[in-house]
């Protein structure tokens, strides 16, 4: 993946995208594309219609429950904010990534990861946005955000990811 | 009596010069009465047979050849090679004469002779294959091929010796191909990479710039199918192993996943995602055609066809959680076989027919376990944390599938995936050895 995204950066938005998520914000979380890095602007320098920009101001993920496709109220509003965010940057296109946590197969998690990325995407969709400015793609279990065998690394991981292509 | 070896040379190209019978009583012989140290599997499961392999005679290769067959020969479960320090006449003065007083001192049943000889440049290897007891010779083959292919000719020689001895084929002279891993898993890299049956040979067939998953071998051997990411773009592909040359299967607007060839590998049967749904389809190799043959509104995925392809044993979550279907390879009419508790996923047919393995998530364990096409006589071969992905043996008798092993730290620590094999009547377990972390395992036919 080409996305880049800063790791302190992103831990502090997914905290702020997702407090029902106690466990949301661990170390551990590494960001959409897994680039994991550090480095970059600092909070609210971010480049308009960046990916640092999306994480900052509105969120980048919405979480799935285990086995679920269907977004979660908590992810409803962050995809109405993500549509938002994307009418302000109309040339910015996305991938909607879908991922799964490791308690299933491969094949099987790499098809609900699918389905659950068309969820948020068709969400963006509902709320205003162009369905060719999005493409979903699935990583299923094999991408993880967080990577502790446990349960709040699987809620983590179970998730749809926006990132500006 | 080269087909009864199973060797077809020159057909694909293949390295082997050749293979001849050296005496003709043993096949007479054979005919008439087994010979003595022939028992069937079951018997050999508890009580493996044991055998003598000797440095083959004339130097060279001959030592390291004899380990490649008794390290096989061990490997199967099957066979108990004795201990080389306990042998009383050596591999060079057996192959001339075998002494067989000494070599039932030892305990032997059974024991290998041969002799190496080097043509320059290519290697003549004669083996020839003895019942201990009555003192007679069940088998004597030459083969001669290139010096640099004497591993290939070691498999052919243990494929020989576990045919003769257990009235099945044997599985020695295949390839694994695999996806090696390496790198923290949120940013894991994944390469198609391809080794013998036992682990050597290891070859890289991508460099990592993209992520691969799923390779399947297609039944010649020098195809594979299999899903890659290149360009963020998750499709199926073929890649051909003589030239490296890889493309795309189909034409499919979305992701397309799990393909798997059918017997003849004229075509791939492959999951296509289509909206939140994943259909089963078809596709002709040759005319690229695509026929769609599920539209169950689940996730349907993982296909395998059966051996005579005229059956598609699938996973699929259309009745509420993952569950085996089986349909006819034409599509329509799946019935589900598999109800005992938990998930079930990753089915594949065997090459004899007679089971369906597949991988079972239950209780929060992962398992590997076998059931007869009909969903009855459900055996767990192997359980823990993680497992998946079951593959058989051309002979059937043997599963390779990936292990891996939980995480003990939020950072990912502890966690590895390797490549394991076990009996299918759920014996011999062992983790297969690959340069760096390994997962979704294919094992290939028979290389001759």
């Amino acid at each position: 993946m080409n996305t880049k995204i800063l790791g302190a950066l992103g831990a502090l938005a997914l905290l702020a995208a997702c407090s029902s998520e106690d466990t949301a914000a661990t170390g551990a979380s590494t960001g959409a594309g897994g680039a994991g890095g550090m480095g970059g602007a600092g909070m609210g320098a971010a480049r308009p219609g960046s990916q640092e920009d999306l994480v900052a101001s509105v969120g980048d993920r919405v979480f799935f429950d285990t086995d679920s496709t269907q977004v979660r109220g908590d992810g409803r509003s962050t995809l109405e904010r993500q549509a938002a965010w994307l009418a302000r940057y109309p040339n910015v296109t996305v991938y909607m990534e879908g991922h799964a946590d490791e308690r299933g197969t491969r094949e099987y998690n790499l098809a609900l990861g699918q389905r659950r990325a068309n969820s948020a995407r068709d969400l963006l969709v509902a709320g205003g946005v162009s369905g060719q400015r999005i493409q979903t793609i699935s990583y299923g279990k094999d991408r993880p955000a967080a990577l502790g065998s446990d349960d709040a690394s699987w809620a983590q991981n179970r998730r749809a990811v926006t990132t500006v292509r | 009596m080269m087909t009864s070896l199973g060797l077809e040379t020159g057909r694909r190209g293949l390295i082997l010069g050749g293979a001849a019978l050296l005496t003709v009583p043993a096949t007479a012989r054979a005919q008439g009465s087994a010979p003595s140290t022939v028992i069937d599997i079951t018997k050999a499961r508890t009580d493996p047979i044991p055998i003598a392999v000797p440095a083959l005679a004339g130097g060279g290769r001959g030592a390291d050849i004899s380990r490649v067959i008794q390290a096989n020969l061990r490997n199967s479960g099957l066979f108990r090679p004795v201990d080389n320090a306990a042998f009383i006449q050596s591999g060079e003065a057996a192959a001339a004469t075998p002494r067989f007083q000494d070599w039932r001192t030892i305990g032997a049943n059974a024991l290998v002779t041969g002799r190496v000889e080097d043509l320059g440049g290519r290697l003549r290897v004669e083996f020839r294959l003895w019942d201990v007891l009555p003192e007679q010779q069940i088998q004597g083959t030459a083969f001669t091929a290139p010096a640099a292919q004497w591993r290939r000719i070691a498999h052919l020689i243990s494929d020989v010796i576990y045919e003769r001895l257990l009235g099945e084929k044997g599985y020695f002279d295949t390839r694994i191909v695999y996806v090696a891993e390496s790198g923290p898993r949120d940013r894991r890299v994944r390469r198609l990479a391809i080794m013998d049956q036992d682990g050597e040979n290891n070859r890289f067939l991508t460099d990592g710039s993209f992520q691969v998953l799923s390779p399947r071998f297609h039944p010649n051997a020098q195809q594979i199918v299999f899903m890659s990411y290149f360009q963020n773009q998750p499709r199926v592909y073929l890649f051909d192993l003589n030239s490296g040359r890889q493309e795309v299967l189909g034409s499919f607007p979305g992701m397309t996943l799990s393909p798997r060839f059918s017997p003849d590998g004229r075509t791939v049967v492959l999951s296509y995602a289509q909206g939140g749904d994943a259909n089963i389809f078809a596709v002709d190799v040759g005319s690229r055609s695509q026929r769609q043959l599920t539209s169950g509104g689940g996730l349907d995925v993982s296909p395998s066809y059966s051996p005579d392809g005229s059956q598609i044993v699938f996973n699929s979550d259309r009745g509420g959680d993952q569950q085996l279907y089986v349909m006819g390879a034409g599509g329509g009419g799946a019935r589900r076989i598999s109800f005992g508790r938990g998930r079930y996923a990753t089915p594949v047919w065997s090459p004899r027919g007679d089971l369906i393995a597949f991988t079972r998530i239950s209780g929060g364990q992962f398992g590997i376990g076998v059931m007869r096409p009909d969903g009855s006589g459900e055996r767990i071969l192997s359980e823990g944390w993680g497992m998946e992905g079951p593959t058989f043996a051309p002979n059937g008798r043997v599963l390779a599938f990936y292990r891996e092993s939980r995480a003990s730290g939020a950072r990912g620590e502890g966690y590895s995936s390797r490549l394991a094999q076990i009996d299918i009547a759920g014996f011999n377990e062992r983790q297969m050895v690959t340069p760096t972390d390994a997962t979704d395992p294919s094992w290939s036919p028979l290389l001759a």
